[in-house]
């Protein structure tokens, strides 16, 4: 508890107050500081359950369990590659493959900097434009392999011209 | 955001709706010279640049100060989501396909202001290559029914509830109100809804069951957990006219005496939480959700709750444990939540669709919906047609239309000369379908009889190029990676399939592995807790009968037919037909392909190509690059 700073405290406190009138919340507080700092550590989980009197143990049970939730920080663009039904019969498996090779990481890996995570997506109902990816909640419609390079630099450059 | 007029009463609910009918009438048919233009606003055509496109048709109207001639606003899905972003222009109905940014000015200038047609963006039939100016000029509408479930979706702007009550909003409501609770149920009952989530359970019997518990607090639930992949109709229901599925809980919460109802939708589909939040809002504004509606002792208020990423939470047990902020493994029944669900309440969970359904059974009556379908499935059924075929999109088609007119006359047929193979309805929990079955009317019990089942309704065509044990293991990693655990036939029975068809597919597998998927497959159906194991087996076993030649050619020859499991299959490039232009080589991430001293038949001055097999990883990306067909799988 003690690693959390103060302005983190209170603003997971005014999370859970969001919810106080809410019979049984725990889901929609977890929803919204996974969305506040993209993941959920033991401490954040221990100050919930203070907060709530919902046992740790319990809470961590539900971190755990939906894909939703981690407890690890992801990196800033989380490239999420839907492996659905539609987009795997139309070669989602190949659009993959190739972000992990240009990334140089495995689906669920972070790299190094910190900028990209690739995830796997169990169909996000785009199945009409697969292959569907979909990056910070913008969706790819039809991507193809080669567009998988030119896709990455799209948010490299960003990067560069953020610095 | 504008001020909602208070609708207290049936006086003002039937005012406003004469009011904005029309309203409606006039953007939709106006004689005097006004224009409407409506944009797709679903999530593929978001995805294409529609927000953005309205934007441009607005700043140019405004830029060219013809806001009194015309409007422009956002529509739900037209479904045929393969052909968007759709633009409609009415009166005439004017449907532009594949617009893009920079077509906007055009169609301003030349239908908007000159009265013609933009002939390039208008549909071409893949298959007859003629134009088609209206959308019930299109072969892929042509067969369809889609004023039921998908009521207003392509028409009415799902962010303004005024085109809503235009659309007929809340007559249905208005008419269950002055129905005894029975008499909607028995109204349900009479219609022959079932539900539309995979089981098919009768709509009518789950309510009847909860209207029977004499207990003061009930709830109502939406299941829009969609988490069959390859089906998105709950997502665009709710995105296209979100008033409509709102109205049907409505329905059903007054029929089983409930107050409260909790729509429980993915957390994937951000837009249709947003459209859902901004219509409950709005209608607590306008008194139609809160206290004594239309001024009867009818109370019912709408909460919603987002799941966050676990396709078991679609089973009603699991669901209810998600809301109860728990991990979403199934509750073993009885008791059925009916009887002890959400907070140990009685509780009915409805799917979207169902819900969807509702509003129309009360408002056109219930002999009228039962008019359409088959004996055992009554209504019309949305189908989510994806994968390898041309018109890919949202279908709503009475029950009982065949899988050929589901997938040649709506679909259009498969794409690039391809020979169909299978159609896979029911997604994890359901099975393929193949020629034989074609003329198979489609109903709920068709659909098992054949080996599979309704589902939600995704239905996901497959050509000769898909090989069907690949299939099988697509689906059996889905589940291993969704199975909760709780329950051991299906957390390791799953588990040990999925190693058994890795192996198979990794041509190391053997006949005595084709005897024990039977087992296996059998033992996780009869042992499994909930719904989600029981069927986990269904397309395996479904594969293995319907295509048992595929399955033993890579148990017993080591070869894949389809030239899909990269174990089996090689990269080629055919020296006839190589062009010597040396895209794949570059294209290639393992530089694996090299220039022979051979040249080209096609250009003698350079030369052909070879793909040296040690270093390749079958990555397809020289297949991709060549421009000549000249790269083949065997």
């Amino acid at each position: 508890m003690a690693h959390l700073q103060s302005s983190a405290v209170a603003l997971i406190t005014k999370i859970v107050n969001r919810y106080k009138d809410e019979p049984t919340p725990l889901m929609m507080i977890l929803e919204d500081v996974q969305k506040e700092y993209g993941y959920i550590p033991l401490e954040v989980q221990e100050l919930i359950s203070d907060l709530t009197g919902t046992p740790v143990s319990e809470i961590y049970g539900v971190v755990t369990f939906y894909s939703f939730f981690s407890l690890t920080p992801k990196g800033k663009y989380v490239i999420g590659v839907c492996l659905g039904t539609a987009c795997y019969v139309k070669g989602s498996q190949l659009i993959l493959d190739k972000f992990s090779q240009v990334l140089g990481i495995k689906s669920g890996e972070t790299t190094l900097d910190g900028l990209f995570t690739i995830d796997v997506l169990r169909c996000i109902g785009a199945c009409a434009i697969a292959p569907a990816v979909s990056i910070n909640g913008k969706v790819y419609p039809q991507v193809k392999v080669d567009d998988v390079v030119k896709i990455v630099n799209e948010y490299k450059n960003k990067e560069v011209e953020v610095r | 955001m504008t001020k909602i007029d208070v609708v207290a009463n049936e006086k003002q609910l039937l005012d406003k709706i004469s009011h904005c009918g029309a309203c409606l009438e006039k953007k939709f048919h106006c004689q005097d010279g006004h224009r409407a233009i409506v944009i797709c606003g679903g999530t593929g055509c978001l995805s294409s640049e529609s927000a953005e496109i309205l934007a441009k048709f607005k700043s140019l109207i405004e830029e060219k100060g013809i806001g009194d001639k015309v409007t422009a606003n956002i529509v739900g899905c037209f479904g045929f989501c393969s052909q968007g972003p759709f633009v409609k222009i009415f009166p005439e109905e004017t449907l532009y396909t594949k617009v893009k940014i920079a077509d906007v000015e055009e169609i301003i200038e030349k239908d908007i202001i000159g009265g013609g047609i933009v002939e390039r963006l208008l549909f071409v039939d893949p298959v007859t290559k003629q134009k088609a100016q209206k959308q019930h000029d299109i072969n892929f509408y042509k067969l369809q029914k889609r004023d039921v479930a998908l009521r207003g979706n392509g028409e009415i702007n799902p962010e303004d509830i005024d085109e809503a009550f235009g659309d007929g909003a809340f007559v249905a409501l208005n008419k269950a109100l002055h129905m005894t609770r029975q008499e909607v149920i028995n109204e349900v009952l009479k219609s022959g809804l079932r539900g539309r989530g995979g089981a098919g359970f009768p709509a009518g019997k789950k309510w009847q069951f909860a209207y029977n518990m004499n207990v003061e607090e009930k709830y109502i639930i939406c299941n829009g957990d969609e988490g069959d992949p390859g089906a998105f109709m709950d997502r665009s229901i709710i995105e296209g006219n979100p008033v409509n599925v709102i109205e049907g809980m409505m329905i059903a919460g007054y029929a089983i005496g409930a107050k409260n109802g909790y729509f429980y939708v993915r957390a994937e589909y951000p837009v249709a939480v947003e459209r859902l939040k901004k219509a409950i809002a709005e209608l607590e504004e306008a008194g139609l959700l809160g206290d004594h509606i239309l001024g009867t002792d009818f109370s019912f208020r709408c909460h919603i709750r987002l799941g966050a990423g676990a396709f078991v939470c679609g089973e009603e047990t699991a669901l209810l444990n998600s809301i109860e902020g728990k991990r979403g493994m199934p509750r073993p029944r009885p008791p059925f939540p009916a009887v002890k669900g959400l907070w140990d309440k009685p509780s009915v969970i409805n799917n979207v669709e169902t819900l969807a359904n509702v509003p129309f059974i009360l408002r056109e009556g219930a002999d009228h919906y039962a008019s359409f379908g088959t004996a055992d499935s009554k209504g019309t059924k949305v189908f989510a047609l994806g994968g390898k075929v041309n018109n890919v999109g949202l279908v709503e088609v009475p029950m009982g239309t065949t899988l050929r007119q589901l997938i040649f006359d709506i679909g259009g047929g498969i794409p690039n000369n391809k020979k169909f193979k299978a159609i896979q309805t029911g997604g994890p929990s359901g099975g393929c379908l193949t020629e034989k079955d074609l003329d198979t009317p489609i109903d709920y019990a068709s659909l098992i009889a054949h080996g599979s089942m309704m589902g939600s309704g995704g239905a996901i065509v497959m050509d000769e190029d898909n090989c069907m044990v690949d299939v099988a293991k697509f689906y059996m990693t889905f589940i291993t990676e969704e199975s909760c655990g709780k329950c051991s036939p299906c957390r390791i029975g799953t588990k040990r399939v999925l190693e058994i068809l890795t192996n198979i597919c990794d041509g190391k597998g053997t006949l005595q592995d084709l005897e024990n998927l039977k087992e296996l497959s059998s033992i996780i159906k009869a042992n499994s807790l909930c719904g989600l194991g029981q069927t986990a087996a269904n397309p395996i076993v479904s594969t293995m009968t319907a295509f048992p030649e595929e399955y033993r050619a890579h148990v017993v020859d080591h070869v894949c037919p389809a030239h899909v499991c990269k174990s089996m299959m090689q990269y080629h490039i055919v020296p006839e037909a190589c062009f010597g232009c040396g895209l794949c080589a570059r294209a290639c991430p393992t530089n694996t392909i090299v220039k022979t001293d051979a040249p080209s038949k096609k250009n003698p001055r350079l030369f052909i190509h070879e793909i040296n097999q040690k270093n390749c990883v079958k990555c397809g990306s020289c297949m991709a690059a060549c421009r000549f067909n000249a790269i083949i799988k065997k």
